[in-house]
């Protein structure tokens, strides 16, 4: 409870719940006509649907063009069984979350593996379809739709009108909005923003992309559903047209409109649409005559000038005059997470064996033997094109063999997905750094320690998750200490210099609690004094007890600093040994100097 | 279902399925080489088909109003966005393209138009008013965001949609028209009548398919197109202009529309709206050829149409319903067999 104080004391929550106060107030107001309260209304089960949109395209990176037929799900589901069958409204909800459910998990299911855009094909060309067979089913009244709908009743009265019906969609608004925010700011909701990322990245740490790309749509269908269900309850009547392909589209104006990333932006977004929306009803017809309609011509012209001029939609507008949020708060002391135990220093960690990858008819890794033993640094080097990075990703689970074993601890590992690897304790960072540029420092960092943590959708959405959450945070803010970077954990990622985001891979590889460091040319990029931290840093974790293997491609940073070195030539392995072998080996003079030398 | 039935159905779904062929590859073509899933494809087809109407009735089309509207929209976007590297002979080349263009077009159909031409010369008027209107739409809505998302851009283009569907409505009301047919000569084939249209129809998807084909291989224009959809950073490097590839994509993709609908505007009534439901026929064919084969995307197109004839047969109720629902399978083959998510490096 002091912390729900604590946390409505912040400057931007206060703000938030004073709106809140405000807007509860308008409808008690005698002087405010029945119009603008109707207003609200729409704009409260807009904004509902808008929620929803605003957690897949803005934060999630994916969108879908049949929103409106969930709404459609809601309102039909209930409008038949309330007036069929005499079922209470409130239980129709459940129903029609169900059936919503049902729908949503299949076609998502079939489309989320598919590149992004067809996501939004798919719900376009299934909307249409529901959108017909709304209009065809005899059971559902055709294209008159059904008639007759129950109001919603509080305590045996009737929310029949615009003003008592105002809070019961506003409380919907309100605890979409808290739960959705409460989702981003939680592990499942780094997994989630992770995805605008790429999916290489969050499944390097476990991510599973697929799945959570279906919470997420599965979310937003949900919440449009509960607006459809109120929608029929507060019209009374459905018909097929507010299901529609351009309802739909009208939502992803709002969610553009007012932009991505941020749950209130999507209030604010509908507000937006549905006041441009009666203006524009208003002053067209004495602007231009009431023969035409240019309101699409409008919409459309508008929705295109957004994307071009304002892609981050119209919030930041308002964002700018907002105090800032408060830091999150770090419990250093809370209870530390599990630790995995280190297996016995000198013990064989990973061995690859006769591993070969053959592009077509191209073989960039020709039967290469590598290990790697508990406690040391282990470098893969060669000249540019000898197959380092293709034996580092076949060691990753990034890519397929062609032939060979990998086995990590003694198990095999090869064949295996990137994020069960991942689970295993092998932790990897990339030679083209992949961050999330507009989350902070701590926040890419906590990406890393998403499989040490159980908390799912629900758990967040009531806040059940915090104690977990602070042992993440907490973990993840050592980390960043551990590297060097505590200056920073509060910056946005995207302001960092290159030097400093590989180091920021580097604590989100450790986040994951590793036996084994998998680094992709890490010093490449930095400058000498930067390249110096970084081999400070890594011999200081050799001697915390962590194996690394390093792809480099700077001798000289590789000579003082690994233990064991293996060297590729045109996917060949022509010398392995200590840095003091290798520096000897004439192949390796060769490879790298040509003969003459 | 006797024989002739079954024959006269295949011969129905082949005409559509021509016509949506042509739709799918326009949108297989924008969408390699600009990645905009052109969703205002089926627009430039209701156009197609209006336009042709009124000329047959001998008055002068809407589309030619709309026509300059986009010149100067064009014109205004191009100076907008590029006024900072404006020079005289830029500036020049833009107000011809964009500007005499549209005008000339415009006195020149005011000067046909009532004349009451031929049927195949009010088609190629038609051409010749809609073709524009691709690069212009191009010009205002997508050249200025070209390296956004693949999602942002499908957002933009259905913003597109919606005010191309609004402006139909502004410019041809909301009444539908047919147009006369090209001939009026019928072929009786055994228990079939081919009428005219219909084997315009087929000449023209063959013949087009096959310029097109040849457009890709031989002139440096097509050559260029390809290798901007095969890679847009390597075609930029070696001094293509990914803006002007784009240009004539959206342009192909105006023709291709227009020609659709010039089909189509004998065959059925056309609204200013009819275009949307038609031009997704065409994307569902897309889909299937992955939205990169345009043979495969053919053959769907020719599948969807015959689908489409069918179910019009058994449950004409539930037409439209029955070929939307066809992307759920389509969708549930390309995830298992393709099934990747991969869109980085």
């Amino acid at each position: 409870m002091a912390d729900l104080l604590k946390n409505m004391m912040n400057p931007r929550s206060m703000i938030f719940w004073l709106a809140a106060v405000a807007l509860a107030v308008v409808p008690l107001i005698p002087a405010v006509p029945v119009y603008w309260v109707t207003l609200l209304d729409n704009i409260g089960l807009a904004a509902l649907v808008v929620i929803g949109l605003v957690l897949l395209t803005g934060v999630g990176g994916m969108t879908s063009f049949g929103q409106a037929t969930f709404c459609g799900f809601g309102a039909y589901a209930t409008a038949l069984l309330t007036t069929q069958y005499g079922v209470s409204p409130w239980l129709t909800l459940f129903v029609a979350l169900a059936v919503t459910l049902a729908v949503a998990l299949a076609l998502g299911f079939i489309t989320v593996r598919l590149s992004g855009h067809y996501l939004p094909l798919g719900t376009i060309a299934w909307g249409i379809a529901i959108y017909y067979l709304f209009g065809k089913l005899e059971i559902l009244g055709r294209n008159d739709g059904i008639t007759g709908i129950p109001p919603l009743s509080v305590a045996g009265y009737q929310l029949s009108d615009s003003r008592s019906v105002f809070y019961v969609i506003w409380a919907f608004v309100l605890a979409a909005c808290v739960a959705t925010s409460n989702l981003l700011d939680s592990r499942m909701g780094r997994a989630i923003r992770a995805l605008r990322g790429g999916t290489r990245a969050a499944e390097a740490f476990g991510v599973d992309t697929a799945r959570v790309k279906l919470i997420v749509f599965v979310y937003a269908a949900l919440l449009a559903s509960v607006s459809g269900w109120l929608y029929a309850h507060v019209q009374r009547a459905v018909t097929p047209t507010p299901f529609g392909i351009n309802a739909s589209i009208e939502y992803l104006f709002m969610a553009v409109a007012g932009g991505t990333g941020h749950v209130v932006a999507a209030i604010f977004g509908s507000t937006l649409v549905i006041l441009l929306k009666e203006a524009l009803q208003r002053i067209l017809p004495v602007l231009l005559g009431h023969t035409a309609n240019w309101e699409p011509v409008v919409f459309g012209a508008v929705l295109v000038l957004i994307l071009q001029k304002w892609p981050g939609g119209l919030w930041m507008f308002v964002e700018r005059l907002l105090p800032q949020s408060l830091a999150p708060k770090i419990t250093a002391d809370a209870a530390p997470l599990p630790v995995r135990s280190l297996p016995a220093r000198g013990s064989n960690l990973l061995s690859l064996e006769r591993v070969r990858k053959a592009f077509q008819g191209l073989v960039a890794v020709n039967d290469v033997d590598l290990s790697v033993r508990s406690g040391d640094i282990v470098a893969l080097i060669g000249p540019n094109g000898a197959g380092k990075s293709t034996t580092f990703n076949l060691a990753s689970g990034l890519l397929p063999l062609t032939a060979g074993t990998v086995s990590f601890d003694g198990v095999r590992i090869d064949g295996e997905a990137p994020r069960r690897i991942a689970a295993r304790g092998m932790a990897r960072t990339f030679q083209h750094v992949k961050v999330l540029p507009d989350m902070s420092v701590l926040d890419n960092v906590a990406l890393g320690a998403h499989l040490r943590g159980k908390a799912g959708v629900l758990s967040a959405t009531f806040r059940l998750d915090r104690a977990e959450e602070a042992r993440i945070m907490a973990d993840a803010a050592r980390q960043i200490e551990r590297v060097g970077l505590k200056d920073q954990m509060l910056l946005q990622a995207g302001s960092l210099a290159l030097g400093q985001l590989r180091i920021l891979e580097i604590a989100r590889a450790l986040c994951l609690d590793p036996q084994l460091l998998l680094l992709d040319e890490p010093a490449a990029g930095l400058r000498h004094f930067e390249k110096q931290q970084l081999a400070r840093l890594l011999s200081q974790l050799r001697d915390e007890g962590m194996s690394i293997l390093l792809v480099e491609h700077d001798m000289g940073f590789v000579m003082g600093l690994t233990d064991h070195i293996v060297v590729l030539d045109f996917g060949m392995r022509i010398a392995a040994g200590s840095p003091e072998e290798i520096r000897a080996n004439p192949a390796v003079i060769e490879a790298y100097l040509g003969a003459s030398a | 279902m006797d024989a002739t039935i079954l024959l006269f159905l295949i011969q129905d779904g082949i005409t559509n399925g021509a016509i949506y062929a042509l739709l799918g590859i326009a949108l297989v073509l924008v969408f390699t080489v600009t990645r905009v899933i052109f969703v205002p494809q089926g627009e430039f087809v209701a156009y197609g088909a209006l336009t042709l109407a009124m000329l047959d009735t001998g008055k002068v089309p809407g589309t030619v109003g709309l026509l300059l509207v986009f010149g100067v929209c064009a014109f205004l976007s191009q100076l907008w966005n590029g006024w900072r590297d404006i020079d005289l002979a830029r500036l020049g080349r833009d107000a011809a393209f964009n500007l005499l263009l549209p005008a000339a077009i415009a006195a020149m159909t005011f000067w046909l138009a009532p004349m009451k031409l031929p049927p195949w010369a009010s088609v190629a008027l038609t051409l010749v008013i809609i073709a524009p209107m691709g690069p212009y739409l191009y010009a205002i809505a997508f050249r200025p965001i070209a390296e956004a998302s693949v999602l942002t851009l499908f957002i933009v283009s259905i913003g597109v949609h919606l005010a191309m569907t609004g402006l139909g409505l502004v410019f041809f009301g909301a009444e539908g028209f047919r147009a006369r047919p090209l001939t009026d000569v019928t072929v009786p084939a055994g228990p079939l009548v081919f009428t005219g249209q219909t084997l315009s129809v087929y000449a023209v998807t063959l013949v087009s398919m096959l310029a097109l084909s040849f457009f890709f291989h031989k002139p440096l224009f097509g050559k260029a197109l390809r290798a901007t959809a095969v890679n847009r950073l390597g075609a930029r490097l070696v001094g293509i202009s990914a803006s002007l590839s784009g240009s004539i994509a959206f342009g192909l993709a105006a023709i291709l529309g227009a020609l659709s609908g010039a089909l189509i505007a004998p065959i059925a009534t056309v609204f200013y709206d009819s275009g949307f439901i038609i031009g997704l026929k065409g994307f569902i064919a897309a889909i299937i050829g992955s939205l990169a084969s345009y043979p495969l995307t053919a053959l769907a197109a020719i599948g969807v149409g015959l689908v489409e004839s069918f179910a019009s047969f058994h449950a004409s109720y539930l037409k439209e319903v029955i070929v939307f629902t066809l992307i759920i399978p389509v969708l549930i083959w390309l995830s298992f067999a393709h099934g990747h998510t991969d869109e980085e490096d």
